[in-house]
């Protein structure tokens, strides 16, 4: 469903990411695991069609997303990690636009605000200004966005990030669902609890490449690291020295 | 605990601006800076030139000649301090309450002196440097003509510094007080009271100073009550008046430091009595501009109404074109300028009633004609900056929410063709109405009536589109304030870019009313002789481009966005 072929990202002389190549099949949870500036946000950026690749390109559903944008991006929804919406219409009116924006309106349309409403607890708030909203609202709003035109894949960065518990789990729900039905979901994270819990597989990501990809087993295997913990895993390959020399700095 | 220097806190504001200009060469090469200079140059010299011919012409009149520069400059510099009193009041609230940088400021350990300064001065600076750029040309013909040598330039500056101090004191003092008094929640707000203030101050202004009189010097009993009106000072209250006390006093040679000290003494004297304020003021304040707005909005008014008149659009435009105007409408910093427009719009047409063209005597068919046509570029001129001011942020004020535009299937074309259509109507109604107006007041024939009207729909759809285009080629995605995105250096460019196609169009057509005036002064018939409309096509041909080109280089432009 997502593939990604010799994907390459430079901003002047500095590699984001660097050749990446991955496949993501239909009815697949992926998890992008990587620290900070490891490249995960502008490789969903570009599958998204926000940024374009320097080199290599996506193919979404076998549209390429920037020879063949509208059909590549009819079958997306995208959640940034950053919950930027108008702050001057209303949760129900943001929807809409993002509906239309897809081509859809009418009734089905507003059946399915209001489903997505109820479903992520804002159907009292669906005639206030967004500027009202919360952090957390704001980003089960855009999430809710990302779903009101039915796409067949779901890229989202950093999903959890200010959503209380019960947001959490629901999303958890909601995206185990998706994928239950045929959908695929590549996100990125840094809790690797949920990506332990949640991923079919993973991509562990630094320095803009992949270093380890595949089922946690796969890729505690291809690591001969036993039964450890994917974050013992995941602190190995990326250089887990500098959290213990960290600690101790912060201990003096 | 040693408090940081005012340089330290105003740090992030200087790197951010060298970065800004270290990106725009490394993204334009030197030649976008040679150009920006030369159109900048040309502008100049333009102010320069016609008011050095004034000043030249005026200097040699017994009597009146050395009077009149005087009080040109007073007006010019007191409609200077009511555009920097407002500007510094609409830039305080982003400033001083609206800031991002507010958060990491106020809960550091910085000491609210250092906090009012470092605020003071970026707000002084963001609502001044244009009137302090347009002062150059103005102040350099004032020494070329009175040979006033290069002690001018640092003396002049010594005058004008603590003008434009001044106006910035009393813009933020005002801006916290409104604070404070507004109830919470609604601070947001402000911009529509500060907007309606301004409007009934310059009105209030207008009718005060009133200029016209000095345009109609028959209407006084005597030449004496002329020349009192002219010694006398405009606003002896006023930092303009004593700035153009100390410039024209220093320019006779009849040197008085006592304006400049009334300047340095009332500008020291404002910034403890503002800096007082502020720590009496601003923790309250600050606190409840925080607080989210409250607005609850139930209404599908704009669906019913606008929604169905676009109807025959695809659902991705119209829904486009909703959500611009419903933002538009909800976003007080952009619809309060609507006051101001309407303000300027009376102001504009009551300049053009008030021209000495119909009293009584025979009708100068040369001079009417000659008004109509140098008001299109006038006319032209207004609507670049209302162009400046609503068109030219559309694009930037996309920015934040650029992600879902870009990973939705929406047409980049669908979405330029929204932001120029939401633009252009209401400005082209109100050019043609303008137009319409001035020249229905103006008594002008058919003839010039037609080419008005059809001259400046050309020039609207033109202007409009390089207001677009220069948004998007100059996009400020962090700009807080829509009121401040203008005045960046792309807003600089669009603005010298039309000027420049207004020269361009008019001179254009000038034949063309040149050759049609003859005409009616050789008492020859009046007609459209194959010659005119060879120029009126050329004159359309350039609209026409400057329409298409433009939009074309934006849509271009923004395919290649990334954020």
């Amino acid at each position: 469903m997502i593939r990604l072929e010799n994907l390459t990202k430079l901003y002047g002389s500095f590699v984001a990411v660097d050749d990446i190549s991955l496949h993501v099949p239909r009815g697949v949870l992926y998890g992008c695991l990587g620290p900070n500036g490891a490249g995960k946000t502008t490789t969903l950026r570009m599958i998204a069609g926000i940024l374009r690749p320097t080199q290599g390109r996506v193919l979404l559903g076998g549209d390429d997303v920037h020879v063949n944008p509208l059909s590549a991006k009819m079958r997306l929804g995208f959640i940034p990690d950053r919950p930027f919406v108008y702050d001057k219409l209303t949760g129900a009116e943001f929807l809409r636009f993002v509906a239309g924006l897809y081509g859809q309106e009418g009734d089905s349309v507003e059946r399915r605000i209001a489903e997505l409403l109820e479903v992520f607890e804002l159907t009292s708030w669906k005639d206030e200004l967004v500027e009202a909203y919360s952090h957390g609202m704001r980003q089960k709003l855009i999430i809710s966005s990302a779903l009101i035109h039915r796409p067949e894949c779901i890229v989202v960065d950093e999903p959890m990030v200010g959503l209380d518990p019960k947001a959490a789990r629901l999303l958890k729900d909601i995206f185990r669902q998706f994928v239950e039905k045929g959908g695929t979901v590549l996100m990125s994270t840094h809790t690797l609890e949920i990506a332990e819990a949640m991923c079919d597989q993973i991509a562990i990501i630094q320095h803009g490449k992949i270093i380890a990809a595949g089922t946690v087993n796969d890729v505690r295997r291809q690591h001969k690291a036993g039964d450890a913990s994917l974050e013992e895993l995941f602190l190995r390959l990326t250089g887990g020295a500098h959290v213990r020399e960290l600690a101790e700095v912060l201990g003096r | 605990m040693r408090q940081p220097s005012l340089a330290h806190v105003l740090q992030p504001k200087w790197r951010t601006a060298l970065q800004r200009l270290r990106e725009e060469r490394e993204r334009g090469g030197s030649g976008k800076l040679i150009i920006l200079a030369l159109v900048g140059g040309a502008f100049w010299a333009g102010v320069f030139g016609v008011l050095y011919r004034i000043l030249r012409t005026l200097r040699g009149v017994e009597e009146l000649g050395p009077l009149i520069p005087g009080k040109i400059l007073g007006l010019i510099l007191l409609s200077f301090i009511s555009i920097l009193v407002l500007s510094n009041v609409i830039t305080a609230l982003s400033s001083f309450f609206l800031a991002k940088d507010l958060d990491l400021l106020v809960s550091a350990p910085v000491d609210w002196l250092r906090l009012y300064l470092a605020k003071l001065g970026e707000t002084l600076l963001h609502s001044s440097w244009m009137v302090a750029l347009m002062a150059v040309p103005i102040l350099t013909a004032y020494g070329v003509v009175y040979q006033g040598g290069v002690l001018f330039a640092v003396y002049a500056l010594l005058a004008i510094v603590p003008m434009l101090i001044l106006p910035a004191v009393v813009g933020c003092a005002v801006t916290l007080v409104l604070v404070n008094i507004f109830p919470a929640r609604r601070t947001r707000d402000l911009l529509s009271i500060i907007a309606l203030g301004a409007a009934g101050g310059v009105i209030l202004l207008f009718r005060v100073i009133r200029p016209e009189q000095l345009a109609r010097p028959e209407g006084f009993r005597n030449l004496l009550d002329f020349v009192i009106l002219l010694r006398g000072p405009t606003s002896p209250f006023l930092p303009s008046e004593w700035a153009s006390q100390a410039i024209m006093g220093y320019l006779r040679n009849e040197l008085d430091p006592f304006p400049l000290v009334m300047l340095w003494s009332t500008a020291a004297a404002f910034v403890t009595l503002g800096a007082l304020l502020h720590r009496a003021l601003y923790p309250q304040g600050f606190t409840k501009a925080q607080e989210g707005a409250e607005r609850f909005i139930r209404g599908g008014l704009w669906r019913w109404t606008v929604g169905s008149l676009l109807g025959w659009l695809p659902v991705a435009k119209r829904e486009f074109v909703l959500k611009d105007i419903k933002l538009f409408f909800r976003d007080t910093t952009q619809w309060s300028q609507l006051i101001l427009l309407a303000v300027l719009v009376v102001v504009y047409l009551f300049n053009i009633q008030a021209l000495p063209l119909h009293r009584g005597e025979p009708v100068g068919f040369f001079y009417v004609n000659l008004v109509s046509f140098l008001n299109l570029g006038l006319a032209g001129f207004v609507l670049a900056s209302i162009a400046a001011r609503f068109i030219f942020p559309a694009v930037s004020l996309e920015g934040r929410q650029m992600w879902l535009l870009r990973s939705s299937p929406l047409d980049l074309r669908a979405l330029l063709w929204s932001k120029y259509w939401v633009g252009t109507l209401p400005l082209l109604v109100l050019g043609l109405i303008l137009t319409g107006l001035t020249n229905a007041l103006l008594e002008v024939t058919a003839f010039m009536m037609i080419l008005s009207l059809a001259t400046m729909a050309g020039l609207t759809l033109a202007i409009s589109a390089l207001a677009l285009t220069f948004g998007t080629l100059y996009p400020q995605f962090e700009t807080e304030n829509a009121a401040q995105i203008p005045t960046s250096f792309g807003g600089l460019v669009f603005m010298m870019a039309t000027i420049a196609l207004l020269a361009g169009v008019l001179m254009i057509l000038a034949q063309a009313v040149y050759t049609y005036v003859r005409s009616a002064w050789e008492g020859q018939p009046l007609g459209v002789t194959p010659a005119m409309i060879g120029l009126f096509v050329v004159a359309a041909a350039v609209c026409a481009a400057a329409t298409f080109i433009p939009l074309r280089m934006a849509l271009r432009k923004m395919e290649s966005f990334e954020f």
